[in-house]
């Protein structure tokens, strides 16, 4: 009888357990996804510009000054979600965002651009592999790079103006100092 | 003006479940009968308000009224009146209202149905139902209000998530809710009874009835999201491990193991504390299930409708609810009057045993489900549990339950004889073997753990059927007798053969489309085709086609065999432009021993198009096993024992109204 009065208490001590996990769990962002590359130097690549621009993009441009690097691909509905901010951003002249067509076709990422306005001041093409040295799985996806070219931040999912002025544009900030 | 009564009928049907809550429990303490008197009619007024708000909701879809912020932002002026109607529960704050309005129907159904039931025991129920329903109106009225304006109204609203608009989906919600909240009577019962002090043979019928309804609707609702998940997400699965399906499932695992426990309890007055703490569990993790949904803390593609904020107040519910209930089974346990004894190998032994590996499995979800949560709150390290964790937890404990499930029924109550039930199913072992042996025969030894699951789905089926025709004699007397026999069988009977039967062929439907699905991915141009699995599938074009409220881009396929053309098949995928979103429409041709499926991608460089094509044998076994559980259960909950022969007590002196002694 000893045993079993000791037993009774069991569910309630799990379930405090269980509860306690829930609230801490509250505030993680489930979203947030780590990517083995933070803080590690970019990938190298080359990549060539889509027709009807004259530069492709290249880990030579992330040298030296703080850029954002944003994948995107003109099947990607999120990215077309997207678009409407990083057009924002992009006209406020804060920082270079560079773009990684990726997976696209690029003749349909062109006319993407012309219809929807360019927010890029570098565009490249890639037919996947760049995007799997960065570790892109999924698009749009934006990196924060900072001068030395290390990538320091990783967003998965299309930008809202409160992710680029909450996280992104302070981070920049930050890496600029 | 509607969205206004809707509103305040809320706010009313909050202040008679606060009076629900309390004057029927003190009236139950104190005997006064004017108090316990109170619990029925208030139970029917909670039904009318709740009706009232839930039902000018459903009006102001009905009637496009973007006034509503809810409403704004989750239809549209061009939606078929059916998907206005079911976006009422497609978004956080609907499906929360319809979550009452389950529970206030579940609420009424005890006060109507519940005649029989001591008036004590009845206000004591609705009591604490009524403390379920305040936490979710306040829930609803200071985080998620449904009527809360939008100034000003736009002229169209932005529409619903295309993946919702879907005849599956429309009625997957309501009858999980059906299930979640119909266990919400199960946890009433046991917390009365732990309040009362007394689990006899009498709660158990009364409880059973209740229990074996939500099973039905939760069994349906899982069934119905699988079958959503299957033929429009496009991949040919149709069961992921997914957080949610998993929330989903776990109140079904314990369920079925309540249903199972409950039946010992009536029958031999044995395993009662073990019940109360199923019946507290079962909902406590539908509660569980709704706060894995809406808060957010497990991410899955069910995100569409979370937010933190409502999660900790979601997680406060549940730690009154939950926490009260454990906490008052630990002190009243204990006092529980322990019941018929019974050997290890008997009917008793089976159904614990069955509840014994329930739970585990129940727990081995949970640990898969909540682990990277875990881990991510210990270590913030982000993991994610896949299907093989659970192919190498969960399949071994299934294995030995359907197992034991085939021979259960065969033993008799207090004490059965192993050796004679297996004996009886010689018959049924041999054909079981015979057809795992024929299976690795057909399709090659790399078959073995498919012969093994269909051998298993065999064996229960046989087992089962050779249980039946024990019951009414068959070929042992002539056969108008046996179906005089047969026709006499008590519901209840026939219900769990039924139900068996139909596990047997969801195993079977598992096995097949785990073992032998082929997938074929080509860029296929018009005019050419592909050959799957024995079938050819030709593309003859590609065209667009407007539809109600979105353009599609619909493929013409002919699936042949042998040259000779068996169906025509159009999948289909379709842009919304109101929501920017697109959505696969899937053709699926059945012959319901296999599927074809078919989905069109997107146009490549090449101009072709990316077929997806999978040949999917016994998938529709699956359903059609679920819905013959379904069935069963139905069946037996028509049995007559739950309706007539009202259950008496024995006579026994009341317990003391006030705390019980101890020891």
């Amino acid at each position: 009888m000893t045993m079993r009065r000791w037993l009774v208490w069991l569910p309630a001590l799990g379930f405090a357990l269980l509860i306690a996990a829930f609230y801490m769990g509250l505030g993680i962002d489930a979203t947030a996804l780590p990517s083995a590359l933070i803080d590690e130097p970019a990938p190298s690549f080359q990549l060539p510009p889509l027709p009807g621009h004259q530069h492709g993009f290249s880990t030579a441009d992330l040298k030296g000054h703080v850029s954002l690097v944003n994948t995107f691909a003109s099947w990607c509905a999120p990215c077309r979600e997207e678009h409407p901010t990083l057009t924002a951003l992009a006209e406020q002249k804060r920082v270079p965002i560079y773009g990684i067509n990726y997976k696209d076709k690029p003749d349909a990422a062109t006319a993407w651009l012309q219809s929807l306005g360019d927010p890029y001041d570098r565009v490249g093409a890639d037919d996947g592999r760049v995007g799997i040295d960065w570790g892109v799985y999924g698009v749009p996806e934006t990196f924060v790079v900072d001068r030395a070219g290390r990538i320091r931040y990783k967003h998965v999912g299309p930008l809202t103006p409160q992710d680029v002025n909450r996280t992104i544009l302070p981070l920049v900030t930050r890496l600029e100092r | 003006m509607i969205d206004e009564i809707g509103h305040f009928a809320l706010v009313l049907a909050l202040g008679i479940a606060a009076i629900q809550a309390s004057l029927p429990l003190i009236g139950a303490a104190r005997r006064e009968a004017a108090l316990i008197a109170l619990a029925r009619p208030a139970a029917m007024a909670q039904l009318l308000f709740i009706g009232i708000g839930f039902f000018a909701l459903m009006h102001a879809y009905a009637v496009s009224d973007f006034s509503l912020v809810n409403v704004a932002t989750n239809s549209s002026r061009a939606k078929p009146l059916l998907y206005k109607l079911t976006g009422v529960w497609s978004n956080h704050e609907g499906s929360m209202l319809l979550w009452v309005f389950i529970l206030a129907v579940f609420g009424a159904a005890v006060a109507v149905f519940g005649g029989n039931l001591p008036p004590t025991l009845r206000a004591r129920v609705l009591a604490v139902q009524a403390m379920i329903g305040v936490g979710f109106l306040l829930f609803i009225l200071f985080t998620s209000n449904p009527f809360a304006r939008l100034v000003p109204a736009p002229l169209d609203g932005a529409g619903l998530n295309p993946i919702l608009q879907d005849r599956g989906l429309a009625f997957h919600p309501p009858c999980l809710y059906l299930g979640y909240v119909g266990f919400s009577i199960s946890f009433c019962f046991a917390v009365a009874a732990l309040i009362e002090g007394r689990v006899d043979p009498a709660w158990a019928r009364w409880v059973r009835p209740w229990t074996l309804a939500a099973w039905c609707a939760l069994t349906t609702g899982i069934a119905m999201g699988s079958w959503w998940s299957y033929y429009t997400l496009g991949w040919g699965g149709w069961w992921y491990w997914d957080p949610v399906e998993n929330a989903s499932f776990m109140p079904w695992l314990i369920g079925t193991a309540l249903l199972h426990s409950a039946v010992v309890v009536e029958k031999r007055d044995a395993l009662k504390t073990w019940t109360i703490l199923l019946a507290i569990l079962t909902f406590s993790l539908s509660l569980i299930g709704t706060f894995l949904v809406r808060s957010g803390v497990l991410t899955s593609v069910h995100a569409f409708a979370s937010d933190p904020r409502r999660g900790v107040f979601i997680l406060l519910l549940i730690g009154i609810a939950t926490g009260g209930a454990l906490l008052l089974f630990a002190i009243r346990a204990p006092s529980l009057e322990g019941g018929g004894l019974f050997a290890p190998i008997s009917r008793e032994g089976g159904l614990l045993l069955n509840n014994l590996l329930l739970t585990t499995a129940c727990a081995t979800v949970l640990l898969g489900t909540l682990y990277p949560l875990f881990l991510d709150v210990v270590v913030h390290q982000k993991v994610s549990v896949g299907p093989p964790f659970y192919a190498a937890t969960f399949v071994p404990i299934m294995i030995p339950l359907l197992l034991a499930m085939a021979v259960g029924p065969m033993l008799s109550w207090k004490r059965g004889d192993l050796l004679a039930a297996l004996q009886r199913l010689k018959f049924a072992f041999l054909l079981a073997a015979a057809t795992a042996v024929a299976t690795m025969a057909l399709m090659g030894a790399r078959s073995l753990g498919a012969a093994c699951g269909l051998g298993i789905a065999a064996w229960l089926l046989l087992a089962t059927v050779a249980e039946w025709a024990e019951r009414v004699r068959l070929f042992a007397e002539p056969l108008g007798g046996s179906l005089r026999r047969a026709a006499r069988l008590p519901r209840a009977a026939w219900g769990m053969t039924l139900a068996h039967a139909g596990m047997a062929v969801v195993i079977a439907g598992i096995t097949g489309s785990t073992a032998w699905s082929v997938e074929r991915i080509a860029s296929v141009h018009p005019g050419q085709s592909v050959d799957l699995a024995g079938y050819t599938v030709a593309l003859d074009g590609v065209h667009e086609v407007p539809g109600a409220d979105y353009n599609a881009l619909r493929a013409d396929l002919r699936l042949l065999r042998d040259g000779r053309q068996i169906a025509a098949m159009h999948p289909e995928k379709r842009f919304y432009p109101l929501e920017d979103g697109t959505q696969t429409d899937v053709a699926i041709r059945t012959n319901l021993l296999a599927d074809i499926y078919a989905v069109i991608g997107e146009r490549d460089q090449s101009g072709g198009y990316v077929l997806r094509l999978y040949y999917n044998p016994l998938v529709p076994w699956i359903w059609l096993g679920a819905a013959l559980m379904a069935l069963g259960g139905l069946v037996s909950l028509s049995d007559r024992r739950h309706r007539v022969g009202a259950p008496a007590r024995r006579a026994r002196p009341l317990p003391a109204p006030a705390v019980q002694p101890a020891e």
